[in-house]
């Protein structure tokens, strides 16, 4: 149904949020501004060991302090639970164990928050402590005690080993190999709203209600019938506009958990709150990933082979580890032409906040990997760091060796545009000393193929109700986290009703109310709670326009609507109000409403893993850098951002130039500063002040320009832009820093005492670098060979 | 201790049981409010617990991220390191405060025109700290804006269209006294 953008209504105008007005006035009600009456607070006492078996929890003293209403240990939750079916490995409250300092052990419900707090300190827990595995290297030699008794053996949580195509083969085709070696420093979230639920427990109805600011209540919901042992219909879990997320509030969590419990137990409701340093233990943030990459090239730059290795530290828990994994080699084809590539991977177990999905999740470590691999193969073979991209780069139409199928790609434009943009022509080798620039392209997903627990069902739905006043109503499980998720279904319902964005009335994210939508995560809300959008909006406007069509005396086709009027497109003074027509039809049929849904189709691969990868559609960005680097104090000055994003169609500019902004932000961020690091088994910087983040002075100016390819598979072509353009920013600033200093900073965050330590080695006539020396020696088992179906290729 | 959260911040004693409480009386948005608290009770606690006045927001409760954010004396302050005892009889201005009469303060619509909101969560706090520099400086440089506002974190926008949007205030501020 797309249409050429000039017929649009609604669609490609930078209109104002549809929850701007709340959000700008303090009206907007996030979980931590809730409270109903009766309610009552509730705090967690964390573990404060690594990793320790827990000998005895004496809570007698907390419960006889005036105030205390309950208090909860493991023993209360014993059922494991997890995002991932495969990563069930979590308690709302340690059990027999903690895993991490910071990890939750008890709970308590008190009158108030401070009594609460008061009530921690008087819990006694009696810990053994056992050695602790804070690091890969740890993880890999040290094989008792283990973290957790599942996994292939030790603290391995999982190995992947698998092969596309003929890869010793395209390396003996290769004119030219190298081998580097990069690490990518975790880091967290740090969204400024710290996670919040308030749970209540109707007796009577037996029945719990929980306001939480997650991305993925339909998830919550799972995993509160599983531990809670309630079945589905007696859970309502209600997200509340999300105060930032970015993967952070993707899974469900301890306080979501233990709220309902303690609500439960004393009958009233419960507000739980993290502090901020709790939210770093929370953590789910990008793993750090330690990466070798080989890569295989012909004299001209074309690559004949790649093999990717990547360790993970995983932290503590699975979380969406088994999809990270994957995800740190599936997208490397999708950017480039890689006819024979071999992934090997090994996701560890440490005694840290376990790490998940942060923005772009699993794919920026590779990506700068990879992009600075090209810089050096480039750089090698005497080539334009440009020219060996251009010669890789995939086109529209690709299918990838991972049986990967790419629709639209923008890559080729958006990488025109930007050279174009920053001048790079003027500046690439021109610059005076000091000074550089650098380029890197990325691409992401638009949403999962599969979801996360197997199922045949929709992942998303739409529900559209018309009043007769002519306004209309969308119901989606679909949460909007600040990346305008609202604003897309509003928009798209009105442009299909040829209604304005504002009339319609958004019911959003309640598990009791809305129809599913499986959750902000994977850039897919757009493509699939947009698909679902516009199908209950063509569904509704059938007897809309049935009814109008009998009214105008004309046929149905030559219907149109825009502007509140549905009008004869060859004879527009032939028209009726949108409201009337509304009436006329629920005259004709009844009440008007209708249910639409999507469910992705990708073909999906034949083999382990597979899951990881496919998406309806893939984003591409393109990044110029241009950095002034001080080479005395080390300190490297971002001066500006070009940044081109292939988003399919831009539903609405403004929206996407802000997602294209923040994410520049987010990723300037991890390549300059963020990283959360851990000192003596301890967490460096459990707090704002010691996490550094940019501000306003730090932030460089950014030009962004948008690319439209109208994507065949996108909501009226539109594909993601919320998580993709973060992932070419950091290797674009690594890039640039080489060109300026001559040095190779192989490992993320790049600080000014990494600058000078290789401008120190490069004055000694070292090799110019820092960065890992190695990867730990592990034999991978033989790859699993894998080969596109012919029929795939086609 | 090595952390400071749950078990850290743990008053030893001062539970709503137990705590000694005094009368105060606070000038917020032009309304006056007689609340008890106890001593040590931030003003940031005290709006949202005491007052459901829920649009201030908070981000770390010790005075580093700014979200927290309020007028005093049409001043920016941090109203998490403010104790409510300490500021009675001053004016304090809340985000339920800039919007007057049901019409919207003009960054207030800058922010909405320009999507300088997304998540929204530090908004209330850069609309405060944004509205105080333009009482001061009608035509602040961008270096100016980014000096005021650096206090103000935001993990969303990439904050440039929180300057735009504080540009496009003062233009139109200016050009309506012209
Ligand atoms: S809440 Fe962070 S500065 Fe006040
Ligand atoms: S808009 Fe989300 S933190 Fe600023």
């Amino acid at each position: 149904m797309a249409k050429a953008k000039s017929e649009f209504s609604v669609i490609g105008k930078s209109l104002p949020r549809v929850d701007a007005g709340d959000k700008c006035t303090g009206r907007t009600k996030y979980a931590d501004d809730l409270r109903l009456p009766r309610m009552v607070y509730g705090k967690i006492l964390p573990s404060i060991h690594p990793h320790a078996l827990i000998k005895k929890i004496d809570v007698s003293r907390a419960e006889k302090l005036p105030g205390v209403l309950g208090v909860i240990t493991g023993r209360d939750l014993p059922i494991q639970f997890g995002i991932m079916p495969t990563s069930q490995d979590e308690h709302a409250l340690a059990l027999d164990r903690v895993r991490y300092v910071g990890e939750p052990v008890v709970a308590v419900a008190a009158l108030d928050e401070e009594t609460a707090e008061e009530a921690l300190l008087l819990i006694d827990v009696q810990y053994e402590p056992l050695k602790a595995v804070m690091s890969l290297e740890d993880a890999i030699n040290i094989k008792e005690p283990r973290i957790h008794d599942y996994g292939p053996e030790g603290n391995l949580h999982k190995i992947v080993s698998i092969d596309f195509g003929d890869v010793d083969g395209g390396f003996g085709e290769a004119d030219h190999i190298r081998e580097d070696v990069y690490f990518y420093q975790g880091n967290t979230h740090l969204p400024m709203e710290q996670h919040s639920a308030v749970a209540s427990w109707n007796p009577s109805e037996e029945k719990m209600t929980i306001w939480s600011a997650t991305q993925t209540p339909h998830y919550v919901h799972r995993a509160l019938a599983k531990v809670l042992e309630l079945p589905d219909h007696k859970i309502r879990v209600v997200a509340a506009p999300v105060g930032g997320g970015f993967g952070g509030k993707d899974d469900p969590f301890s306080h979501e958990i233990c709220a309902c419990k303690l609500s439960m137990l004393i009958g009233r409701p419960i507000k739980i709150t993290l502090t901020r340093e709790e939210v770093f233990y929370a953590h789910r943030g990008r793993h750090p990933v330690l990466m070798w990459v080989k890569t295989g090239v012909t004299k001209d730059g074309k690559i004949t082979a790649m093999h990717f290795k990547s360790f993970l530290d995983g932290g503590a828990y699975g979380s969406y580890g088994p999809a990270s994994i994957y995800y740190t080699g599936a997208l490397q084809t999708v950017t480039y032409k890689i006819p024979n590539y071999r992934f090997q991977a090994i996701r560890a177990f440490t005694n840290k906040p376990a790490c998940g999905p942060k923005r772009a999740h699993g794919t920026p470590q590779p990506r700068f990997a990879i992009e600075r691999q090209l810089d050096r193969l480039a750089e090698d073979l005497k080539l334009d760091p440009i020219a060996i991209r251009q010669k890789n780069m995939t086109g529209p139409n690709h299918v990838t060796v991972n049986w990967l199928k790419i629709n639209s790609n923008g890559s080729k434009e958006c990488t025109e545009e930007v050279l174009k943009a920053s001048g790079w022509k003027t500046k690439f080798g021109k610059l005076p000393k000091g000074k550089g620039i650098g380029f890197a392209l990325s691409t992401y997903i638009c949403g999962a193929g599969l979801p996360i627990y197997w199922n045949e069902l929709p992942q998303s739905e739409v529900q559209i109700q018309v009043d007769r006043s002519g306004l209309v109503t969308a119901f989606s499980g679909a949460i909007d986290i600040g990346q305008g998720s609202n604003t897309v279904l509003a928009s798209l319902v009105a442009e299909v009703l040829g209604l304005y964005q504002t009339d319609v009335s958004l019911v959003t994210a309640d598990t009791d109310l809305t129809p599913i939508d499986l959750g902000t995560y994977s850039s897919r809300v757009t493509m699939m709670m947009g698909h679902a959008a516009i199908d209950a909006a063509m569904k509704v406007r059938e007897p809309i326009f049935e009814a109008a069509a009998e009214e105008m005396d004309v046929s149905i086709e030559k219907l149109e609507a825009r502007d509140r009027v549905i009008f004869d497109k060859e004879n527009p003074e032939n028209k009726l109000s949108f409201k009337d027509a509304a009436q006329l039809a629920e005259a004709k049929f009844g009440p008007i409403g209708a249910v639409g849904s999507y469910k992705p189709a990708p073909k999906i691969g034949q083999y382990k893993g597979s899951g990881v990868g496919p998406s309806p559609a893939y984003s591409f960005s393109t990044c110029v850098a241009e950095v002034d680097c001080d080479a005395e104090t080390g300190e490297v000055k971002v001066e500006k951002i070009w940044i081109a994003h292939d988003i399919g169609r831009a539903l609405n500019p403004l929206s996407v130039i802000g997602q294209v902004e923040g994410s520049v932000y987010m990723g300037l961020g991890e390549v300059l500063m963020e990283e959360q690091d851990f000192r003596k088994n301890l967490h460096k910087i459990p707090s704002l002040l010691d996490y550094k983040s940019l501000t306003f002075k730090e932030m460089p100016p950014v030009e962004t320009i948008l690319v439209e390819t109208d994507e065949p598979n996108g909501p009226f072509g539109a594909k993601e832009a919320g998580q993709g353009p973060l992932s070419p920013v950091i290797p674009a600033v690594a890039n640039a820093v080489y060109n300026a200093l001559g040095i190779h900073i192989d490992e993320i965050p790049i600080t000014p005492e990494k600058v000078l330590k290789a401008l120190e080695e490069k004055k000694k006539g070292n090799p110019p670098r820092v960065g890992p020396k190695g990867i730990p020696s592990y034999n991978f088992p033989e790859p699993v060979k894998v080969e596109v179906p012919a029929e795939w290729k086609r | 201790m090595f952390y400071t959260g749950a078990v850290g911040t743990a008053k030893t004693k001062g539970g709503l049981l137990e705590s000694q409480k005094t009368l105060i009386t606070l000038q917020i948005n032009g309304e006056r409010y007689e609340v008890a608290v106890t001593v040590n009770k931030t003003l940031l606690e005290i709006l949202r617990e005491d007052l459901d006045l829920t649009g201030t927001k908070h981000g770390c409760e010790v005075g580093e991220c700014g979200t927290c954010t309020v007028l005093i004396n049409d001043q920016p302050i941090l109203s998490c390191l403010t104790l409510g005892v300490e500021i009675q009889g001053q004016k304090i201005t809340t985000i339920e405060g800039l919007e007057q009469n049901g019409k919207l303060h003009p960054i207030q619509q800058a922010f909405i025109e320009l999507q300088a909101a997304q998540c929204g969560y530090c908004t209330p706090g850069m609309l405060l700290s944004s509205k105080a520099l333009l009482d001061e400086n009608k035509n602040p440089s961008q270096d100016e804006i980014k000096e005021a506002l650096s206090g103000n974190l935001c993990r969303c926008t990439g904050y440039w269209k929180i300057i735009e949007a504080v540009e496009l205030t003062a233009s139109r501020l200016g050009a309506s006294k012209e």
